[in-house]
């Protein structure tokens, strides 16, 4: 296949992509937002569970999977407004909205709640489609702010008919799915019966007409977001969906290195019981932890806000190269 | 039979969900950002027909359904059972029209299909993807109406019924697609 064939009908995407990037660095730049240049070879690339991290030959680097370590480490250097805008690196995702490289946009806000980075979200989105699109309005979704804003339980109650309270057992949240007729294997985590149901039953409903914020994430589920004040079962974590399209994820910060320290931990036995990759621990992010102020940040895939905003079925075709073209 | 991880899903696979014969017939990688990767899978359940969508975790096992194509021939219907032919051994089986769906429409003698057999009984049949068939009977066409795709109805020689072109005649034989069940081509006039 030559060149132009391959390209043939991306190149006005590549075109708006260019745009995208562009109105992304405006819409921070204008807000007092400093850009920062994160690092790609990492010591810890994270010990999340699902994020499996490339490693660097001859070294004792990985590709990063997210930059969040090194800019909460910013956070605890006095810096108050930062976005980052670069590749981040997750082996064995390539699928229609999968590619193992892709474009991460990471913003933080010192001293403000995960409201505030809701905010910056709607604005971001509805000013990036003007600036590609010519319009906030996409067929039936309208991108303008205010999105609707939906917690998790409320979510999987309406679309799932399931009860999510985030102090249940696996096996009580199994049964519940069960109960309400989803078709739940055996075994698995909690998280794993949760994005069961999730994936069928609510995801595909999410953000058709407006997009959605979904807040208020069940405790299992925290990764590395602060509990909610009053109620120890959910976390301060967002999630927004538009056209079934996962955008991002954010949360107001955990900063408390002993509680963080203890979720990391806990996530290294984990991998380590599942026979994965058990990377080091990032000793000098734990350490920056208890200066970092009460914060709040996100990472927004940008290749899935190109295939909202061009209506694009595959991240091929708002990329220049998908991994299976090179 | 085996079992079959999610990754290893491809289409044409045939697996067992709830004690029935599925085959796959589309799949996609999905994953949560924060959640362990799913194959979005798309099922045909061989009994009934149906489609249906699972989203299958990775490492969760499907095991294999036991079901067996064999290239066998159309013989005759007789009452609601439809029969074919071996033609290596000359054994003859026969598939109720129940599971049959639609497919009984593009049947003619000795039409080659594949037969479905799981554990052993019948459960369907797989069609050529194209067939032709003799047109039996058809109203002529309207002289002078030459807009394009204007059709008619057409009865064929297996008992079906189709919409064609207006200039198809009484004796022309069609190329038809079995998956849409619609007309292609006039093979011979």
């Amino acid at each position: 296949m030559s060149e132009r064939e391959r390209l043939a009908g991306r190149v006005r995407n590549l075109e708006r992509r260019a745009l995208l990037l562009g109105a992304i660095r405006r819409f921070f730049d204008e807000r007092g937002f400093v850009e920062i240049e994160a690092p790609i070879l990492v010591p810890s690339p994270g010990l999340e569970l699902h994020l499996d991290a490339f490693a660097v030959a001859d070294s004792d680097r990985w590709l990063i999977t997210s930059p969040e370590y090194q800019m909460k480490r910013l956070l605890a250097g006095g810096l108050e407004r930062i976005y980052s805008l670069g590749k981040v690196f997750r082996r064995g995702e390539l699928g229609a909205h999968h590619n193992p490289e892709f474009t991460m946009l990471e913003w933080y806000r010192a001293g403000a709640a995960w409201t505030a980075i809701a905010d910056d979200t709607e604005q971001l989105v509805a000013a990036a489609a003007r600036a590609v699109a010519g319009t906030t309005r996409l067929g039936a979704l309208e991108l303008a702010p205010p999105w609707d804003r939906l917690s998790v339980a409320e979510a999987m109650r309406q679309f799932a008919a399931v009860r999510v309270d985030g102090d249940e057992s696996a096996d009580e949240l199994r049964a519940r799915a069960r109960a309400a007729g989803h078709r739940v294997p055996d075994g698995g985590a909690w998280d794993d019966v949760f994005f069961g149901v999730f994936l069928d039953a609510v995801e595909p409903q999410l953000g058709r007409e407006r997009p959605v914020i979904l807040f208020d994430w069940p405790r299992p589920l925290a990764a590395l977001a602060r509990e909610k004040p009053g109620d120890p079962r959910v976390v301060e974590r967002f999630e927004a969906y538009a056209g079934g399209l996962e955008l991002c994820n954010a949360f107001g910060e955990l900063t408390d290195p002993v509680e963080q320290r203890a979720r990391c931990l806990r996530d290294l036995d984990e991998r380590r019981a599942r026979g994965l990759p058990a990377y080091p621990l990032d000793e000098k992010f734990l350490a920056a932890l208890a200066d970092v102020p009460p914060s709040a940040g996100i990472a927004l895939g940008v290749d899935r806000l190109a295939m909202l905003l061009l209506g694009a079925a595959d991240i091929r075709d708002v990329l220049a190269f998908k991994s299976d073209e090179l | 039979m085996g079992s079959v991880e999610a990754t290893e899903l491809r289409t044409g696979l045939k697996v067992l969900i709830d004690g029935q014969p599925y085959i796959v017939i589309e799949r996609q990688f999905v994953k949560p950002g924060k959640g362990a990767a799913f194959t979005r899978t798309k099922f045909k359940n061989l009994l009934t027909g149906r489609n249906v969508e699972h989203n299958i975790r990775s490492g969760e096992k499907l095991e294999e359904a036991d079901v067996e194509e064999k290239a066998m021939a159309f013989l005759y219907k007789e009452g609601d059972d439809f029969v074919f032919m071996d033609q290596q051994n000359y054994e003859q089986v026969t598939v109720p029209a129940a599971t049959l769906d639609q497919d009984w429409r593009w049947l003619k003698d000795n039409m080659v299909c594949h037969v479905l057999f799981w554990n052993g009984r019948t459960i369907g049949i797989t069609l050529p993807n194209f067939v032709e068939l003799k047109v039996t009977h058809s109203e002529p066409g309207v002289k002078g109406d030459t807009s394009s795709g204007a059709t008619k109805p057409a009865t064929l020689e297996s008992g079906a019924t189709i919409n064609v072109p207006l200039f198809i005649n009484e004796g022309d034989t069609l190329r038809i697609d079995t998956r849409s069940g619609e007309y292609c081509e006039r093979v011979k006039a």
